[in-house]
């Protein structure tokens, strides 16, 4: 869109004082909020940036040391594997979901009957947190327990399914309860794209004999590229940030093998006294954040306004 | 609004202030963090309630559950960051120091003098309640950790004698695994793996060892052949473990040996209350002994409330406590439930059942002898990066992520790092 | 858009159809199994739960374990269940939902229709504080709330969920009002409307599917936290999930996994309720702007 106030200027020129204020009433009421977010995030950040470089431990010190923190947590292999986990975590994460959210949206526009029962059905995950569903999800991935034991009980004797408790194994439970919590979310935005796209392009496709496969990989999938887009940093950022989940399922073991940066930023900072370990692998967090996220904005905001 | 509803706002909110105000100095309460969350902590923990409900001091509890007080250590920072810390903190051991040092805590000088303190905790608990010759938390219990318990149908199936070491340990978990039981149980989180590991350590190495290499961290201890020989034990050990290990609770794991599920797991004393809770007999449904080949030997860790600097108005409840915790009927009171032993050497063992007196009757011959050492696994010889980062070594070895090799090669330098 | 696909065979078709109930049905019964797994268990007796399977239904379904994790399951040395912290969430939850939608509402007015020089980066500035992991921000957030008195309250938390909410309510709101037409607001100008009266009678009414949206999104988030509520309001302002973790770990050595999962059943009933609700308003408002590219 193009028209914006500055547009309507002639009709603006009517008293000097009433005229300002109009002019400043929007600021007004935007301020208070940017406000807010300037002093709690970005004053925030600089102050974790400032104490990644400081010595801090148990509670923060302000007295600069240099680059100590850095060489540390770029020592820790804690942290090495806190990556590579967040490189399988979230690329198998971000992939299970948006082509699992993308299977059930065509199936669920395909004029279903009971769609608005199965909707909710696919979407109520994300409504949980894993706070609330660990425990069932600790209890239906533990051999001894859950689906082991219960496909055992069923007859299928020689049935295994001990990921959990495997070194090599675990990180994919967490990669399994994530993708049933977000993809039913990422399923919500691709059927939204769906509805959004005009009809007629599809029949004129029909009309011209293309098999529906070949209208959705020709034609409906390039037109859900803006979906496409929102769900991978939306699935990004939630992949960057998932702490709830591995702590309600692993606790970031066994061992260290389901470790991720912000399980590994939150032991670093409050239970093992090194702030300022914890503080500098937060700003790495946060570079990679920036690195995902800024050309999106950019590339976002720089188009003309539609 | 009118100016009438102002003022009778106005005057109503003074009247809710002078209301609030004048409840406040009826009543006074201790706010205390604790994470004694299960079963018998829980009925433990109750008791010191109940005792300053009694003397009119309201209770306000803030339990924060989890890994052994780890949540609650957050909840902690942020209580104290902003100004507010709670009256009284359960800790451990070098968590106390690690405040004290920051200026947060209260002076208990003159309450320790009146009530003759230095006189009645042995001085190896000192040693933390104190910091700069200042009372600072009153400590309500010590526990050890280097305990094996035995569940008593399993034991006596056996038919041998108490396994005096790791050979005869072996011998009668392979006896277990004939029985057809899980011969060791074990529950796989960090401090659980670091609570077997000191205790091999302290069996295979002796006391000397112990503090060489836990105390003192002399790195040749660390990765020389007798800790070689602590990892071996350790992978063997691990052999006796179902294959649900990983992340079990601690009560969860003695509930195992409490239904005759498991023959035996390796924990601190805190686990004689869960098979009291299920209404166990030391000597006739379960066994406690000293983990093989540390008799004599005492690790200890001490639950303490340390207390806060709190403003003038909460400062008379908070005395109250301290002195409700260090009274000698309470220590009786909440050890024989909690299974540790009281912090006072002033007390009789007659109300305790046998494992302890035992464990009353070890510390004080330990304490004598020069046998008596700090939990590493409990926050008592290490500060808690030192002692994390013992656990990931000893963890990912123990869940075969890395080999005897690479744990001794490691097990310095984590250290290293983390100081 | 959807493809009721004319040119093929109704022999083929109804085997198409077949093939997609049952997918999206063996999808169901999967995403359902956890959930259903609770609710089960919640139901069993302990014994049952013992020697029974988990997927099994309960023999003889009783609502004990739902009363004792009310009323009467013990958090800490407090017998008195989880209804105190159930009505703490409320009181929290929906003030900050409240206030973060009302601010989100106004952000996204003004970012869109009232444009100034530089309005751009203020948006991707907001925008970019939906990142920023909560971890980060604990011990200066603490030192604040200190400072201004709102340590270890309500409003403390509701402050911090506003805020850590905003960049999200102002990105949703932001991106629905940008497909509004101008014209309207234009015309409404030239009749002498202010900036309130426009937001009020212009925007307002047909903001439905985006204030749905948005409040969905934000009572999820903030009911289900955790981290937030454990480091500012533990104690007996807690909100339910610190005191679900608390209950959870309260375990006996007999750990009574039915009154666990009933616990986690109450805590899971309002953003299940909200879902199942206004779910079908969900797609809507996605449809209607958030999920523009």
């Amino acid at each position: 869109m193009t028209l914006t106030v500055d547009a309507v200027e002639p009709v603006r020129r009517k008293a000097g004082v009433l005229d300002r204020v109009r002019d400043i009433l929007p600021k007004i009421v935007l301020a208070p909020s940017f406000a807010l977010i300037l002093f709690f995030v970005y004053g925030f950040i600089l102050w974790t940036l400032y104490l990644s470089f400081t010595n801090s431990r148990i509670l923060p010190i302000y007295e600069i040391v240099g680059f100590d923190a850095y060489i540390n947590l770029w020592s820790q292999p804690n942290w090495y594997m806190a990556l590579k986990n967040l490189a399988i975590f979230g690329t198998l994460y971000i992939g299970l979901c948006i082509a699992i959210g993308l299977l059930l949206a065509i199936l669920l526009d395909q004029k279903i009957r009971g769609e608005g029962v199965l909707r909710p059905i696919f979407l109520y995950p994300m409504a949980l947190s894993f706070v609330v569903t660990g425990t069932a999800w600790k209890w239906f991935l533990n051999p001894g327990l859950g689906l082991e034991r219960t496909m055992q009980q069923w007859g299928f004797e020689n049935f295994q399914f001990d990921w959990l408790t495997s070194t090599d194994m675990a990180i994919y439970c967490v990669v399994i309860a994530g993708v049933w919590q977000a993809s039913g979310f990422v399923m919500a935005m691709f059927l939204a794209g769906l509805r959004g796209i005009d009809g007629e392009i599809i029949k004129a496709a029909q009309i011209d004999g293309a098999s529906s496969f070949s209208i959705y990989r020709r034609i409906v999938i390039p037109l859900l590229r803006p979906a496409f887009l929102s769900a991978v940093i939306v699935l990004a950022h939630m992949a960057i940030k998932s702490y709830d989940l591995v702590i309600a399922l692993t606790g970031g073991g066994p061992g260290n093998a389901t470790e991720l940066p912000s399980t590994f930023m939150y032991s670093y900072t409050f239970t093992r006294s090194q702030m300022a370990v914890g503080s500098a692998s937060a700003i790495m967090m946060l570079m990679g954040i920036t690195a995902i996220i800024v050309p999106y904005l950019y590339s976002e905001l720089r188009e003309p306004a539609r | 609004m009118t100016i009438r509803t102002i003022t009778r706002l106005a005057a109503g909110t003074a009247l809710v202030a002078l209301s609030v105000g004048v409840a406040h100095a009826q009543e006074e309460s201790v706010e205390v963090l604790h994470w004694w969350t299960a079963g018998g902590e829980a009925a433990a923990v109750g008791v010191l309630k109940e005792n300053l409900e009694g003397e009119g001091i309201t209770w306000s509890d803030m339990p924060v559950a989890g890994g052994s007080g780890q949540a609650a250590m957050t909840a902690l920072r942020a209580r104290v960051t902003s100004g507010d810390p709670p009256t009284a903190v359960q800790m451990l051991g070098y968590d106390i120091k690690d405040w004290a040092e920051l200026g947060v805590v209260a002076n208990l000088n003159e309450l320790a003098e009146e009530e003759g303190w230095d006189e009645v905790i042995p001085a190896a608990i000192q040693e933390f309640s104190k910091y700069d010759d200042q009372w600072i938390a009153a400590p309500v219990n010590v526990h050890s950790t280097n305990w094996l318990w035995i569940n008593k149908a399993a034991f006596d199936e056996y038919g041998g004698e108490e396994p005096q070491d790791m050979d005869e340990l072996y011998t009668m978990l392979d006896a277990f695994e004939e029985q057809g039981i899980i011969p060791l149980a074990h529950g796989g989180q960090p401090w659980q793996d670091g609570t077997l590991w000191e205790a091999v350590v302290l069996s295979v190495g002796g006391m000397d060892f112990y503090k060489q290499a836990i105390i003192d961290l002399d790195e040749e201890a660390l990765s020389g052949d007798t800790m070689r020989e602590v990892f071996d034990h350790m992978t063997k050990l691990s052999g006796y473990f179902d294959e649900n290990f990983t992340g079990r609770d601690f009560n969860l794991t003695t509930a195992m040996v409490i239904e005759g599920e498991a023959g035996a797991q390796e924990m601190g004393d805190w686990a004689k209350a869960e098979f009291l809770n299920a209404d166990q007999v030391p000597g006739e449904d379960f066994v406690c002994m000293r983990f093989p080949g540390t008799q004599g030997d005492v690790l200890f860790n001490s639950d303490q409330f340390v207390m806060f600097e709190v403003g003038e108005d909460k400062r008379d409840a908070q005395l109250k406590m301290a002195s409700a915790v260090m009274d000698p009927a309470f220590q009786v009171a909440f050890n024989t439930v909690k299974g540790s032993v009281p912090a006072r050497t002033d007390i009789e063992d007659t109300e305790f059942d046998d494992c302890g007196k035992k464990g009353m009757q070890e510390l004080a011959e330990a304490a004598e002898n020069g046998t008596l050492a700090g939990s590493l696994a409990h926050g008592h010889a290490q500060p808690s990066a030192v002692k994390e980062a013992v656990f990931d070594v000893v963890t990912q070895h123990l869940n075969g992520q890395i080999s005897t090799d690479e744990a001794l090669e490691q097990l310095p330098q984590a250290i290293a790092s983390a100081q | 858009m959807s493809t009721a696909t004319a040119s093929v065979s109704p022999g083929s078709a109804r085997a198409a159809r077949f093939v997609i109930y049952g997918l999206l049905l063996l999808f169901a019964f999967i995403y359902l199994l956890p959930f259903f797994v609770m609710l089960v268990t919640s139901l069993k007796p302990l014994a049952e739960i013992r020697s029974g399977n988990m997927l099994a239904l309960p023999q003889s379904p009783s609502l004990d374990a739902w009363a004792k994790a009310w009323g009467t399951a013990c958090i800490g040395v407090d017998c008195s269940g989880i209804k105190g912290y159930f009505w703490n969430s409320i009181r929290m939850v929906v003030p900050a939902v409240a206030i973060s939608t009302i601010l989100g509402a106004l952000n996204g007015y003004v970012l869109t229709k009232w444009r100034f020089p530089g309005h751009k980066l203020v948006f991707g500035m907001m925008l970019f504080a939906c990142f920023i992991p909560f971890q980060a921000v604990l011990i200066p957030m603490a030192r604040v709330l200190g400072i201004i008195g709102l340590a270890n309250t309500t409003s403390g938390l509701i402050l911090v969920h506003v805020v850590y909410g905003l960049g999200f309510t102002t990105l949703f709101f932001r991106n629905y009002y940008e497909a509004f037409p101008d014209e309207l607001i234009k015309a409404a100008q030239i009749d002498g409307a202010g900036f309130f009266r426009i937001f009020w009678r212009i925007l307002l009414p047909s903001s439905g599917p985006i204030i749905v949206v948005t409040v969905i999104y934000q009572f999820t988030n903030i009911w289900n936290d955790f981290l937030f509520g454990v480091s500012f309001a533990s104690g007996g302002g807690a909100p339910m999930t610190v005191a679900l973790n608390n209950l959870v770990s309260s375990s006996t050595g007999v750990k009574e996994y039915n009154v666990d999962m009933a616990a986690a059943m109450f805590a899971a009933l309002p953003t299940l309720i909200v879902y199942v609700v206004a779910g079908r308003y969900f797609v809507r408002g996605l449809m209607a702007g958030a999920v523009k590219g």
